[in-house]
């Protein structure tokens, strides 16, 4: 499996660490149930979604939408800011 | 009809003609007071539980594909019950003690071999850590062994004690460990749950779950609409795609898991061996394949197949462990879907739907649950109640904090276990 980075271009599986789903940040520091979904809960689909992946030689987190059934990537830019 | 060794001999020497299927291969009938979604090893078992000790008696098995096609025949085989933690160190207990008396109960070979299980370890630390668990293990009632180097060189003479990176400080032995033919427990569940009438219906895609006022009345599937007073969903890697049928969103995340074996050898490594610093881990089948495995890719995936860095990964953790196996040639590798929980512990609970059961987040290690967690669901599902060796399994932890089973101790948070 190869990864696009918008920086370096696409590289190599062993350059990345997957950081999870993509998920908004809950508003608000207190504990409910949209901090529960936030940490825990995952829709987990057998198709397209969206994750976090850190690429370790230019530094920079991403967000990569790709096919979770056939590892096909469709768009990898820069993760946004949390809450932004 | 019963398995004997007398029968074999007389189908010997009548040329084998004698030998009939199994199982029936039923059409799905209307209606049942439980279904059972998925025919992997957890599934065959909560059914063949609920005939025999909860007298069910109109029970059905729905399997997308044919039984014992998922994970139940895609793993590494491994049994053991060397867990730390309350909640998990009591249910592997029971399914060990389950295990040894399945083939009994079942009347089928399952080729159960307590060959004994040695858990490497390579720093004071880990000593430490191996020391503590298997004081826990004790405790729990079963077995373990703290091993010195020595100790272990005496089990494991053709492990590399002279490299200097990750020496061999000694091992954690459990001799009760050890292994089983993963097909045959899937089979040997399904003859004995079709001979207490379960219905085992295979081809069967279960498409939708029916709710009506919260509670569960039946399932769509691909062969038809079925009613049910009680659904159980049983499927492994698939959990989130069947419970989202609920509108259920679960704390589960899918990732691949990959195994090697090579080609068949003579016997050689009569135990199995984990390695405490490649995440590693090796056994010998019965065929004479080495068959090992390490850690997860670690991204999500349905892909049933890995890439190739977790492959070197797991080829370099062998050869530094045990240089003898650069002889071997890899035959075959493949990948299983795991449902990985955030404490990569399992989950055996009632739902917020009325009637709808789950029993789920097995990550890597469900194999060796396939007896405790088929006979802790069917109580749950027949009882409204949990067993006492599961009761810990909730599905609310997560989002209580109370009961976590995280047993590395990395934390409750996808994409840690
Ligand atoms: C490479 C690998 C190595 C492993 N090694 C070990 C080990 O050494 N020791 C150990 O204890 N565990 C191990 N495991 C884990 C173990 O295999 C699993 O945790 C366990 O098999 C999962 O439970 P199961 O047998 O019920 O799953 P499965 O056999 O996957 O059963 C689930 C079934 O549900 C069916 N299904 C899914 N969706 C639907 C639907 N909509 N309708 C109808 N049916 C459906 C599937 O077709 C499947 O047959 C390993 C797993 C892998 C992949
Ligand atoms: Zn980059």
């Amino acid at each position: 499996m190869r990864l696009p980075c918008p920086h370096c271009g696409e590289r190599d599986l062993r350059e990345f660490t997957y950081k999870g789903a993509d998920l908004p940040l809950p508003e608000g520091p207190d504990w409910g149930p949209d901090w529960e979904a936030y940490l825990h809960l995952r829709r987990n689909p057998a198709g397209e979604t969206r994750d976090l992946w850190y690429h370790g030689p230019c530094g920079s987190w991403l967000s990569v939408t790709r096919n979770t059934a056939t590892h096909a990537v469709a768009e990898s830019r820069p993760a946004r800011e949390p809450g932004s | 009809m019963a398995y004997s060794g007398w029968r074999i001999i007389r189908e010997a020497l009548t040329g084998n003609a004698g030998w009939r299927p199994v199982w029936r291969d039923p059409e799905p009938k209307s209606e049942y007071d439980i279904v059972i979604i998925g025919g992997g090893g957890h599934g065959l078992a909560t059914a063949y539980y609920l005939a025999k000790e909860h007298g069910a008696r109109s029970v059905a098995v729905l399997e997308k594909g044919y039984l014992g096609g998922g994970n139940v025949g895609r793993n590494t085989t491994i049994v053991r019950a060397n867990y730390f933690l309350p909640g998990n160190s009591e249910f592997y207990s029971h399914s060990l003690k389950l295990w040894e008396g399945l083939e009994q109960d079942l009347n089928y070979n399952v080729m159960h071999s307590q060959r004994g299980l040695i858990n490497l370890f390579h720093s004071d630390g880990q000593r430490d850590a191996f020391a503590r668990r298997g004081n826990a293990m004790i405790n729990q009632g079963d077995d373990a062994v703290l091993l010195d180097r020595e100790g272990v060189r005496k089990h494991l003479p053709y492990l590399d004690f002279e490299q200097g990176r990750f020496p061999i400080y000694g091992g954690l032995y459990h001799p009760r460990g050890g292994t089983a033919r993963h097909d045959a427990v899937a089979w040997g569940y399904a003859r004995a749950a079709d001979r207490r009438g379960v219905d085992l219906v295979q081809n069967c895609e279960v498409t939708g779950i029916d709710v009506e006022g919260g509670r569960v009345t039946g399932v769509q599937t691909t062969r038809g609409a079925i009613k049910a007073k009680k659904v159980g969903i049983v499927v492994a890697g698939r959990s989130s795609q069947v419970a989202e049928m609920a509108g259920l969103r679960l704390p589960i995340e899918s990732h691949v898991l990959q195994a090697f074996v090579t080609e068949g050898l003579k016997p050689c490594i009569d135990q199995v061996v984990s390695f405490g610093m490649g995440h590693f881990y090796i056994s010998q089948s019965d065929k004479g394949g080495l068959v090992f495995g390490g850690d997860l890719d670690f991204y999500a995936s349905y892909a049933a197949r890995g890439n190739l860095p977790r492959v070197e990964h797991v080829m370099e953790a062998a050869m530094t462990l045990m240089p003898m196996i650069g002889q071997a040639k890899v035959l075959r590798s493949w990948g299983g879907i795991m449902d990985m929980t955030p404490d990569g512990s399992p989950i055996i609970d009632r739902t917020p739907v009325e009637g709808l059961y789950l029993d789920a987040g097995w990550c890597y290690g469900g194999f060796k649950a396939v007896p405790g967690s088929g006979f802790a669901f069917a109580h749950l599902i027949a009882q409204d109640r949990p067993h006492e060796s599961a009761a810990r399994m909730r599905l609310d932890r997560f989002a209580t904090g109370r009961g976590l089973m995280d047993e590395e101790g990395t934390g409750a948070q996808h994409n840690l276990h």
